[in-house]
């Protein structure tokens, strides 16, 4: 399904008729007040609590628990940051988040750009049975596999290094799913049947076709998957030793040390979500067109 | 052998395609051009019949292991007594199973499991379809509204929770401060058991309602504009044309996302573990919901067969709720267009 097209804007008419003005206060006309105002709270209703955590991060402990109220930020964000960052292993699990959402995100879009090409364009038996199952298997809750996969990276010997984050991550039935609309409309039919007719191997249609015609649906699950694993607490927080943690990891540490003095702990959580942050100010327009691409199809 | 099982999967209309096709570098007749070999045209043959598995197969292999064979190993686990340390211990049936539904603190778990579920998903819905209808009314500069209300989603839980944690503090939190304006004596968030719901449906809302508002938009834009200018000169209302025409046409994409957040909502974790710093519900387990419960027995308590037998109670669970609020969502939304 293409993207949805709205309705062009009419060139304006020397005396528009009573419908063309009803066509116009549906459509392009100006929101009301109402609308801008209700958006404003929900912005605010977003913003906010980020703003109170970088006010409360910047203060001290008797200034918070002296019981007045402020908005404004205080002046001690930076000495709270460094005592964060000399007690946790801050730049540790900095590291260890980026390695992890990284290789993920990675890894995810490969796998399923590849089944993705088959399903959407390729001829094969058992092809529909496999496609429903890969939607069944996105209903079967995360939580469900927890108690066998500690076992086996206990048995590994792999309780507390990355790869007993990763590996389970690698598997990503969305994203199968996510490819598969995607090349289906991405990629014409008949190019792949030239391309066949003239000889070309599957791997060189997969390579030299599809992998382009991906690129834009394969930036995009990359982008949802690293978001989704960067912020992905259940599991790490499982197989993970305090010494050695993944972000959303070190801030519970965090809690555990401090949760008497908050201007500590949401110092802690400013630090955290700044990258994140940083993210969605270069690619938050592409999450959101991401997001209502995703819904049409889906 | 493979020259026959691949005849009938090119058909003839492919070797002459009349449409463009894009193929304006890759000559389409190639048996003109280029005379292949036998040999080359087997190969081709076999390279098409064998290589779409070539292309799946390292999700499904990758699936197997760490998806289908945890799954049935639960199965497995939740039928024996299993130490996390000491491991596999005696066959006992359906003895885990028993032992669980015969504890309160299961149904304790299940009840705030759900009660924070509906507080969470029910106002989350509303509140997002509000504002899909209002990001869908020609807004000026719509990309800075549509960004704005996803900036939440980029927050971790974890971190959205030691947050709130501050505002719905019990002592000094900004909210019970604001009620104290009003004349409301401060609400107990960390020992009420229905306050400290609301607080953890709070956290769940505010990273989500945005993230459902902007699904419920892209299929806002998808609804043909003449049932709005046919309802408009019918002389119906904004709100009414909302709830006659936008709800019902949402049918679908309001059950999509009731069924998603149903299946992400009754395994929530983060935000009731990080409630507070021991992380084991409250005091008296006033939000402990059914997977810190899971994790208690399985890693506290160590005991994985119990554990197990909790995570295929929880599937069965999420599956009989999946469907129930399928049948609801389709029938409620179904109702609005009469």
């Amino acid at each position: 399904m293409t993207a949805p097209t709205l309705v062009p804007v009419r060139a304006p008419q020397p005396a528009p008729s009573r419908r063309r003005l009803t066509r116009n206060a549906i459509r392009r006309s100006q929101a009301s007040p109402i609308a801008y105002t209700f958006l404003i709270v929900v912005l605010l209703a977003s913003v906010f609590p980020l703003w109170w955590s970088f006010v409360i991060g910047s203060k001290d402990a008797t200034a918070i628990n002296s019981g007045s109220v402020s908005l404004l930020p205080g002046g001690n964000f930076l000495a709270n940051a460094r005592t964060v960052i000399d007690t946790l292993p801050f730049w540790k699990a900095l590291a260890n988040s980026i390695i992890v959402s990284s290789a993920v995100s990675l890894v995810v879009v490969l796998l399923s750009t590849m089944a993705g090409f088959a399903f959407a364009k390729l001829r094969f038996r058992g092809k529909g049975v496999l496609l429903v199952f890969v939607i069944a298997t996105m209903a079967v809750p995360t939580q469900l596999g927890i108690v066998p996969l500690f076992i086996v990276m206990s048995k590994l010997g792999w309780i507390g290094s990355l790869g007993a984050v990763i590996v389970p991550s690698l598997v990503n039935a969305f994203g199968v799913f996510w490819m598969t609309q995607y090349l289906k409309e991405a990629l014409p039919d008949e190019l792949i049947e030239a391309a066949r007719v003239d000889g070309a191997s599957i791997f060189r249609i997969f390579w030299n076709i599809a992998l382009p015609a991906a690129r834009p649906g394969a930036a995009m699950l990359g982008l949802f998957t690293f978001i989704a694993t960067w912020t992905n607490f259940f599991w790490p927080f499982i197989v993970l030793d305090p010494g050695n943690p993944t972000l959303p990891v070190a801030l519970q540490q965090l809690q555990a040390r401090y949760y008497v003095d908050y201007s500590l702990v949401l110092a802690g959580v400013v630090l955290a979500a700044l990258p994140l942050i940083l993210v969605f100010a270069v690619a938050g327009r592409q999450l959101v067109s991401g997001i209502m691409q995703g819904a049409v199809k889906g | 052998m493979t020259v026959t099982t691949k005849v009938p999967a090119e058909p003839a209309d492919s070797v002459d395609p009349a449409g463009p096709g894009g193929s304006d570098r890759l000559p389409t007749r190639s048996s003109g051009i280029r005379p292949r070999s036998k040999l080359r045209q087997r190969l081709s043959r076999l390279d098409g019949a064998v290589s779409p598995y070539a292309y799946i197969s390292p999700f499904f292999i990758l699936f197997a292991i760490v998806g289908l064979f945890p799954l049935l190993y639960t199965l497995w686990v939740s039928l024996h007594q299993w130490n996390l340390i000491g491991g596999q211990g005696a066959y006992v049936g359906m003895k885990n199973f028993a032992d669980v539904l015969g504890q309160p603190f299961f149904w304790n778990a299940l009840r705030n499991t759900l009660s924070i579920f509906v507080l969470s998903s029910v106002p989350q819905v509303i509140i997002a379809l509000l504002i899909a209808g209002a990001l869908d009314s020609g807004l000026r500069a719509r990309t800075f509204w549509r960004m704005s209300v996803l900036l939440p989603y980029v927050i971790a839980p974890v971190a959205v929770v030691l947050i709130f944690n501050d505002l719905f503090g019990d002592k000094f939190g900004l909210i019970n401060q604001v009620l104290g304006y009003v004349g409301i004596d401060p609400i107990q968030w960390h020992k009420d058991t229905l306050a400290s719901h609301v607080a953890i449906a709070t956290m769940v809302n505010f990273r989500w309602t945005g993230y459902n508002a902007l699904i419920f938009l892209a299929a806002m834009q998808t609804i043909p504009r003449d049932y709005y200018e046919a309802a408009l000169i019918d002389g119906a209302g904004r709100v009414r044309t909302f709830f006659s025409i936008t709800i019902p046409q949402l049918r679908a994409t309001i059950i999509f996302v009731v069924i998603t957040s149903t299946i992400g909502g009754l395994q929530i974790f983060d935000e009731p573990r990080m409630f507070d710093q021991y992380g084991q519900g409250g005091a008296d387990r006033q939000w402990q919901t059914l997977t810190i419960y899971l994790y208690n027995i399985g890693w506290t308590q160590k005991n994985f067969g119990r554990a197990a037998g909790i995570a295929w109670l929880l599937f069965l669970i999420i599956i009989v709720f999946a469907l129930v609020n399928f049948v609801v969502t389709k029938r409620i939304a179904s109702k609005e267009s009469r």
